[in-house]
């Protein structure tokens, strides 16, 4: 594999800016500045990180309710992601969103969203869409190990593999739902064992390992822009967080959490990258001081932003032309 | 002008837009080959093609979901669910994706979707392929609902409804398909939001929809030689509900009677009669009376479903006791 060490610094950096909004976000709702439902992504980044860093603007994504680190890794904004938590006028939903319905047309991004497996249906419509465009459009859609066991799960990759529509199923397996544990869900161990109902490739893979990542996702890009079809991918991981903020995180094993902690992606890939030299640590410190930098602006934005208005409660109920 | 039936009609006004408009595409179980499950657009397939009607797998899950992706991505999909009493199969699609996208993502998605189902009893299907459901749908800010009951209707309100930038939800009714009546040929547009007067009366309003207008229509017409004038609306649309319509009429005649097969309770009527309780009460000479079915499944039972659906004597009898 030869990926260019700016490719390899870029991918750094989303997963460093992922985990640093994250974290933030975590402190931030932990002193009631942020409320209502909100799921962070971290410890996942390198699957968002990876897959993204294969698609093109033009490309969709179908997000989750744990959709920040997709939205960043397909280049979402800081300022209006953090306003939009903030309830602001100015954030990406003009505050009528939240944390779970996030979304980003520009950017291909049709949200983020609240009902488990959702995106398993709608990633379809856009990957039809992409096929009348004729311009090799892709879309991929995000999913976790609950979702597989979601009817959209069946229908909607049934459906896709019957029309080859340029669409790939990316699962992020991080084993556990909030309390329920993927081995008790299900029958089978590897989700991507089910592809085979599909007729379609199925791979497990190792979803914090960014390069991984990004290499199983490039086959299977290539393969639905080829029309070819869609490949159902399956990345292992694990949320470093509950389930929720505001989750006690009771349900898993203190021993299983240690033993995922030591395999966090964004250590391990700054390590790489420098034992490897594709980056000094010079440079790795320099991306550590641009997330920061632009973190910074990113709350600024939205602290000074204006509030919502009450006209807004009746505001884009319908499309009026 | 011609007489044509309201499964031509549709279908004129289906391949019409599918002409104008590259866009547009049909998506359903059977959709293609077979025209749909009630043999609507049979005849189109030859002439489109099955990468713009596409026959589905039975799963309306993903068929709207279908329907939900490729419109907020730019297209302008005619999704069919063969029977409205499948809609609870697709319901998170339709209430918590199609209906929400719009607000929930502030303004930034528009979702031209057109969502063609089915209702009505006396075909003896009975209770899982004859229910009327659209109350279920005018309870969900963001979808527009429809009910056409014409020939003439189910033409003009189809090309409102493709023409719409929102989702709406189209329910043509199984017993009015081979139903002739009048059509005026080529473009033919009815807008969404009116209901139509259709017979005038000064005594008494008689507020109907899908195939109970007919059925309240004849009502009306024995209503008639008892010296009893009704006045017929058609609503066609139910959201948004042509309410100025609705009003006028009602401080005229200060006597309403709502007619619906939905069953009863929670019922599209009832919110007819609170709003006309709320915004028309000094004009009411008597209570608001609604004739519907009752709260019971469809029976499968000829003489029982016969029973189930409001008849002309239901009618009568309605009017009859607040004259």
């Amino acid at each position: 594999m030869s990926l260019s060490k700016q490719k390899m610094l870029e991918m750094y950096k989303t997963m460093l800016t992922i985990r640093k909004f994250e974290e933030k976000v975590a402190k931030l709702y932990a002193s009631g500045k942020i409320t209502g439902a909100v799921h962070l992504y971290t410890g996942e980044e390198a699957i968002a990180t990876g897959v993204c860093a294969n698609l093109k603007p033009d490309d969709y994504i179908t997000s989750t309710h744990r959709g920040h680190g997709h939205l960043i890794a397909k280049g979402g904004k800081l300022d209006l992601m953090m306003a939009e938590l903030f309830q602001k006028k100015t954030g990406y939903c003009k505050g009528k969103g939240g944390s779970m319905h996030i979304c980003d047309m520009s950017l291909g991004i049709i949200g983020s969203n609240g009902i488990v497996g959702a995106g398993l249906v709608i990633a379809n419509g856009a990957a039809q869409t992409c096929k009348v465009n004729g311009r090799s459009q892709v879309v991929v859609c995000f999913f976790g190990d609950g979702a597989a066991n979601r009817g959209t799960f069946h229908e909607g990759i049934n459906m896709a593999s019957i029309w080859k529509l340029p669409v790939i199923f990316v699962c992020e397996n991080n084993y556990y739902g909030i309390s329920g544990c993927q081995k008790d869900m299900m029958n089978i161990c590897d989700i991507s064992n089910r592809s085979k109902s599909y007729g379609i490739p199925g791979i497990t893979a190792e979803g914090n390992d960014v390069l991984a990542v990004y290499e199983a996702a490039k086959a299977a890009l290539e393969r639905a822009r080829k029309g070819d079809g869609p490949t159902l991918l399956e990345f292992r991981t694990w949320r470093h967080r509950g389930h929720w903020e505001g989750d006690p995180d009771e349900w898993r094993k203190k021993e299983e959490h240690e033993m995922w902690l030591k395999k966090e992606p964004i250590a391990n890939f700054s390590n790489f990258l420098i034992e490897n030299k594709h980056a000094s640590k010079q440079e790795i410190l320099t991306i550590e001081n641009e997330v920061a930098q632009e973190l910074s602006i990113a709350i600024d934005f939205a602290n000074k932003s204006p509030d919502v208005t009450p006209d807004q409660l009746y505001e884009d109920v319908y499309f009026v032309s | 002008m011609r007489q044509i039936t309201y499964r031509d009609a549709l279908r004129e006004a289906i391949e019409f837009e599918m002409r104008r408009d590259p866009r547009v595409f049909l998506a359903g179980e059977d959709a293609g080959r077979m025209g749909g499950a009630n043999f609507v657009t049979k005849p189109s397939f030859g002439q489109f093609g099955p990468e713009r009607i596409k026959d589905t797998p039975i799963s309306e899950t993903a068929i709207v979901g279908l329907g939900v992706g490729s419109a907020v991505t730019g297209l302008r999909p005619v999704i069919e669910i063969t029977f409205m009493d499948f809609m609870g199969v697709c319901m998170d699609e339709v209430a918590n994706q199609a209906a929400k996208m719009r607000y929930m993502f502030g303004g930034k998605a528009k979702l031209p979707l057109v969502i063609r189902t089915v209702n009505g009893a006396g075909n003896r299907t009975a209770a899982q392929h004859s229910q009327s459901l659209e109350a279920w749908l005018t309870h969900i800010p963001g979808l527009k609902v429809v009910m056409p009951s014409t020939p003439a209707n189910v033409k003009g309100l189809f090309i409102s409804s493709l023409r719409d930038d929102n989702p709406v939800v189209f329910v043509e009714n199984r017993m009015l398909y081979n139903m002739k009546g009048d059509c005026p040929e080529g473009e033919y547009i009815v807008p969404l939001g009116k209901a139509e007067v259709i017979k005038e009366g000064n005594d008494v309003t008689i507020i109907s929809y899908s195939r109970m207008i007919h059925i309240s229509s004849s009502a009306a017409s024995l209503l008639e030689k008892d010296n009893i004038s009704a006045e017929v609306i058609d609503l066609q649309t139910l959201i948004p509900l042509d309410k100025d319509t609705i009003l006028n009429s009602v401080k005229k005649t200060g006597r309403v009677v709502i007619v619906h097969e939905a069953v009863k309770t929670s019922g599209f009527g009832a919110e007819i009669a609170a709003f006309i309780a709320d915004e028309a009460f000094g004009f009411l000479k008597s209570p608001i009376k609604r004739v519907t079915a009752p709260d019971t499944p469809i029976p499968y039972a000829a003489k029982l479903e016969d029973e189930f659906i409001p008849d002309n004597n239901k009618i009568i009898e309605a009017v009859k006791s607040i004259i």
